[in-house]
C-alpha cells in the first residue's frame, strides 16, 4: 500500500509498504477513504517529538471502511463505515473502566520508554512516535487498527466523511479542553490557538454555555475564521497588541474565567520570549516552549482555570508556579479521552449543533501528503486544515 | 503505597534472601538504593578514580595539543575535548553516586574506546610508536584498576557483601553477584487468578519474551529454557523455594545451570478494588557475569528492561487475553512504525498472536 512516511526533519514522502495485518485477536483492518494532517503532526514534522524512526508511518486522524477482522472482534462487519480515534484503548484495564482511555494501561507496548520520559506510560496512539507504542499511522491507504471492539465507531449512512473524520482527534480535543473548563453561565474563555483544535475549542466553550469567548492568534484568516465560522464573539492579533494587557481591558481587569492553550509545545509569541524558548529548545536545554502556557496562566482570573490541550512533550522552562500557587489556579490537562466524546458529539453532529467540516480548508490526494505538510507547516494559502484522500 | 509496601515487606519475610534493608521509598519500577555512605577502600579507590577522570578530562580540554605529542599520536583537538567531555561526565557521575558502579562501567567502556582509538596507532607507520604503546599500557592498567573497582562495587550495591549471618542455603544466594532487578505492577483481576496464572510456570513463555520455554520437573523443580542476547541458548533448572496460595513464590536456580537466578513474586490485593498488585523482586547472574550485561545492554537491552516489558505483557495476557503488539514491538531490533512484510511476520513468533488466553465479552462502552 502506499503511506505517507516520516523520513526526517521536515521531510516527509508517500510510499510504497507492506500491508497492514491482523496481529491480534481484536484488530481490524480498516481502508482509509478520509484522513487528515494533525497539528501534533507538525510536532513530528519538526522533529520535536523523541523516538521517531525513519520509514515511520504518520496520521492519527483517519475513517474508513472495515476491510478484516481479528477472531474477537464481534461488534463490526466487514464494509462498516468507521471513524478510529487516534488513542488505543483496550476497555479493560482500570483507566479505561474509569472513562480515562488515553490512559490505557495495555495499549503502549512501548511503555518502559514512556515511563522513563513521563514517570509513567500513557496510552499507545496512532503513528506517533515510538514512546506512544510505534503503531503505523492512518496516513496511508489501509490502516491496523487494534481493540477494534472498543475504539471505532460506526458512521452513520447518510453522514459525509468531511462530518465525521474529525471525531477521530480535534473536535473531541477541543471539546474537552472547554469542558475541563467547567463553564458556568456568563463566564468568559480565552483560547490561545485558532488552529482547527482551537476552533472546535472554541465552537465548544459556546455550546457550553460560554458567554463570550476570546481566540488568540497571529494569522489574520484563523482569527477570521474563529469569529465567522467558530463563533468567537472577540479576537486578539498577538502580534499587534499586549494579549495581557488587552484582555484585562475586555475583561474589566479580572481576566478570563477560564484560559485554554490549544497551542502546545512551538508556540510562537513576543519575538523576545521566542527567543529565548526557541534558544534553549535548540540547546535541548527544553523540548518545549511554553510561551502560550504561561501567557494563559498569567492571563486567567483568580480562582480560574487553565485548561491545556495543547501537545507539550518533556520539559519546559520558566513555568510560573507562583502565579498559578498565589492566585488558586486550577491546571486541567491530558490527551483526550476521544472515546469518551465520539458518539455524544456524533449525536451534536447529526442534530446539526456543530458541522465540524468548518475547518477544512485543503483536499488532497495522498500522494500529495508532502506537499499538504509544507503548506500546513508554513500556513500558506491561509490553510487551518488539511484532509486527505487515499 | 510506598511505605505500606515497606512495612509488609518485612513480616512476608523476605529480608531473609539477602535484598538488603527495605528501602523507605521503593515505587513502581523503582531501583534498589543504599543510602548509606561507607567508605569502604573501593569506595576510596572510586573516589580517586572519579577525580582522574576529571583531571584528565580537563586536560584533553585544556591541552589537547601536549597530550596528542605525549602519547604520540595525530593532534586532532576536537576528538580529543570530546574524549574530555566523557572522561568528565565519567569523573561527575562517579563522584555524585555513593554507589557509582554503573559510572565505573561507563569508565571501563570509555578505557575501551580509549584502547580502540589508541590501537590503530600502533601500526609501523607512526614515528612515535614507543609513546603510543606506554599510553596503550598505562590506559590498559587503569582499566583494570577500572573493571576491578567496578566490579567490587557491583557485589557491593548488590548487597553481597558477605555481612549477613543467615543460614547456609540462603547465603548461597545472597554471595551471588549479579543485577537485581524489582517491579511492580497492577493487574485489573482478582488475586486468585492472577497468582493461579503464573504458579503455572508453563504459562510463563506466554509474556516473557526471552524465555522459550518451562517444564515443570517432579518434586517442585522445573527446567527452563532461554534466549540470551545475540541468540544465545540458556537453560537451567529451578526449584520453588516457597509457595503460598494467593500469595507468594518463591524461586532459584539449582544445580550449575546457565543462570543463576533466585526471588520472588508477591501478590496482594489493590486498594480500591483495582486488582492485584504484583511485585517481582529477583537476582539474576547471567553468563559473562556484570560484564557480560553491561555489553548486552550496549546493544539494547538491561534486565530492568526485559522485567519491565515482561511484567507489561503480564498484565496484558491477564486483562486482554494476549500481549498487545505494535507494528514496531513484533521485531526484536528498532523498526519503523510500518506494518511488516509476510517474509518478516514468517520469521517471528508472535506468541499473543496465536491463541489468546481467554477474551472478554466484545466491550461495548456506551
Amino acid at each position: 500500500m502506499r503511506a505517507t512516511c516520516w523520513e526526517g526533519k521536515k521531510k516527509v514522502r508517500v510510499e510504497q509498504v507492506p500491508d497492514p495485518k491482523i496481529l491480534n485477536s481484536r484488530d481490524a483492518i480498516v481502508r482509509i477513504t478520509s484522513t487528515a494532517i494533525c497539528g501534533s503532526d507538525l510536532h513530528l514534522y519538526n522533529g520535536f517529538i523523541p523516538s521517531m524512526e525513519k520509514g515511520d508511518i504518520l496520521g492519527h486522524e483517519f475513517m474508513g471502511e472495515v476491510m478484516e477482522t481479528g477472531s474477537a472482534v464481534k461488534n463490526l462487519k466487514i464494509g462498516d463505515r468507521v471513524v478510529v480515534p487516534f488513542t488505543i484503548s483496550c476497555g479493560n484495564c482500570w483507566s479505561c473502566q474509569q472513562g480515562m482511555f488515553s490512559l490505557c494501561e495495555n495499549s503502549n507496548p512501548n511503555a518502559w520508554m514512556a515511563e522513563k520520559l513521563w514517570g509513567h506510560s500513557a496510552a499507545g496512539a496512532f503513528g506517533f512516535s515510538h514512546l506512544t507504542g510505534g503503531y503505523a499511522g492512518g496516513q496511508a491507504e489501509f490502516a491496523r487498527v487494534p481493540f477494534a471492539d472498543v475504539g471505532p465507531l460506526k458512521v452513520p449512512d447518510g453522514l459525509p466523511d468531511e462530518q465525521a473524520l474529525f471525531l477521530s482527534d480535534i473536535l473531541p480535543t477541543g471539546y474537552m479542553g472547554a469542558e475541563m473548563c467547567d463553564i458556568k453561565p456568563g463566564q468568559v474563555i480565552a483560547v490561545w490557538g485558532a488552529g482547527p483544535v482551537g476552533q472546535f475549542a472554541i465552537a465548544s466553550a459556546l455550546l457550553l454555555g460560554a458567554e463570550r469567548v476570546i481566540a488568540i492568534d497571529r494569522f489574520p484568516y484563523r482569527l477570521r475564521m474563529a469569529r465567522e465560522k467558530a463563533g468567537a464573539t472577540e479576537t486578539i492579533n498577538y502580534e499587534e497588541v499586549s494579549v495581557l494587557e488587552t484582555l484585562k481591558e475586555m475583561t474589566g481587569g479580572r481576566g478570563p474565567d477560564a484560559c485554554i492553550d490549544a497551542v502546545g509545545m512551538e508556540a510562537h509569541g513576543h519575538p523576545l520570549a521566542y527567543a529565548y524558548d526557541r534558544a534553549k529548545q535548540a540547546m535541548m536545554l527544553e523540548s518545549d516552549r511554553p510561551i502560550a502556557l504561561r501567557e494563559a496562566i498569567m492571563a486567567c482570573r483568580n480562582g480560574g482555570t487553565v485548561s491545556v490541550i495543547g501537545v507539550y512533550g518533556g520539559l519546559i522552562d520558566k513555568f510560573p508556579m507562583g502565579s498559578v500557587m498565589n492566585r488558586s489556579l486550577t491546571i486541567k490537562t491530558g490527551q483526550c479521552h476521544v472515546h469518551r466524546y465520539m458518539r455524544p458529539l456524533l449525536e451534536r453532529i447529526e442534530r446539526g449543533e456543530i458541522d465540524p467540516s468548518f475547518v477544512i480548508t485543503h483536499r488532497l490526494g495522498l500522494d500529495d501528503a508532502p506537499q499538504g505538510y509544507e503548506t500546513f507547516q508554513n500556513k500558506e494559502d491561509e490553510c487551518v486544515k488539511v484532509v486527505l484522500k487515499p | 503505597m510506598a511505605t505500606e509496601l515497606a512495612t509488609r515487606a518485612d513480616p512476608v519475610g523476605y529480608e531473609e534472601f539477602g535484598y538488603g534493608h527495605v528501602p523507605e521509598r521503593r515505587q513502581n519500577g523503582g531501583r534498589q538504593s543504599d543510602t548509606q555512605p561507607q567508605g569502604t577502600s573501593t569506595e576510596q579507590l572510586a573516589w580517586v578514580l572519579g577525580w582522574f577522570s576529571i583531571g584528565l578530562g580537563l586536560a584533553e580540554i585544556v591541552a589537547p595539543r601536549k597530550l596528542a605529542e605525549l602519547i604520540g599520536v595525530e593532534d586532532n583537538p576536537t576528538m580529543f575535548r570530546m574524549l574530555g567531555l566523557r572522561e568528565i561526565g565519567s569523573g561527575i557521575a562517579i563522584l555524585s553516586q555513593e554507589k557509582p558502579a554503573g559510572a565505573l562501567w561507563s569508565r571501563v567502556a570509555g578505557d575501551l574506546l580509549d584502547l580502540a582509538l589508541l590501537s590503530t596507532r600502533l601500526d609501523s607507520e607512526n614515528p612515535s610508536r614507543e609513546k603510543t604503546l606506554t599510553a596503550t599500557m598505562s590506559v590498559l592498567g587503569v582499566t583494570a584498576l577500572d573493571i576491578y573497582t567496578a566490579k567490587s562495587l557491583s557485589r557491593e550495591s548488590n548487597g553481597g557483601n558477605g555481612t549477613s549471618t543467615v543460614e547456609p542455603t540462603r547465603r548461597g544466594l545472597e554471595s551471588a553477584g549479579g543485577i537485581k532487578v524489582k517491579m511492580a505492577v497492577t493487574i485489573n483481576r482478582p488475586v486468585s487468578e492472577v497468582y493461579g496464572f503464573w504458579r503455572n510456570f508453563e504459562n510463563l513463555p506466554r509474556f516473557m519474551t526471552h524465555l522459550e520455554s518451562v517444564k515443570i520437573l517432579d518434586d517442585g523443580r522445573s527446567h527452563w529454557v532461554a534466549i540470551g542476547p545475540a541468540g544465545v541458548r540458556l537453560e537451567w533448572d529451578a526449584e520453588t523455594v516457597e509457595d503460598r496460595p494467593n500469595e507468594l513464590i518463591s524461586w532459584r536456580s539449582v544445580g550449575g545451570g546457565s543462570v543463576d537466578t533466585a526471588g520472588y513474586v508477591r501478590f496482594k490485593p489493590a486498594t480500591g478494588d483495582r486488582g492485584t498488585e504484583v511485585l517481582v523482586d529477583m537476582r539474576y547472574d547471567p553468563p559473562g557475569g556484570v560484564v557480560g550485561a553491561t555489553i548486552a545492554m550496549l546493544f539494547g537491552e538491561s534486565g530492568e528492561q526485559v522485567v519491565t516489558r515482561d511484567l507489561h505483557a503480564f498484565k496484558s495476557v491477564m486483562e486482554v487475553g494476549e500481549v498487545v503488539h505494535s507494528d514496531a514491538s513484533i521485531h526484536h531490533r528498532l523498526h519503523p512504525a510500518q506494518p511488516a512484510s509476510d517474509k518478516e511476520l514468517n520469521k517471528l513468533r508472535l506468541p499473543g498472536a496465536q491463541s489468546p488466553a481467554k477474551i472478554e465479552e466484545s466491550h461495548t462502552i456506551f
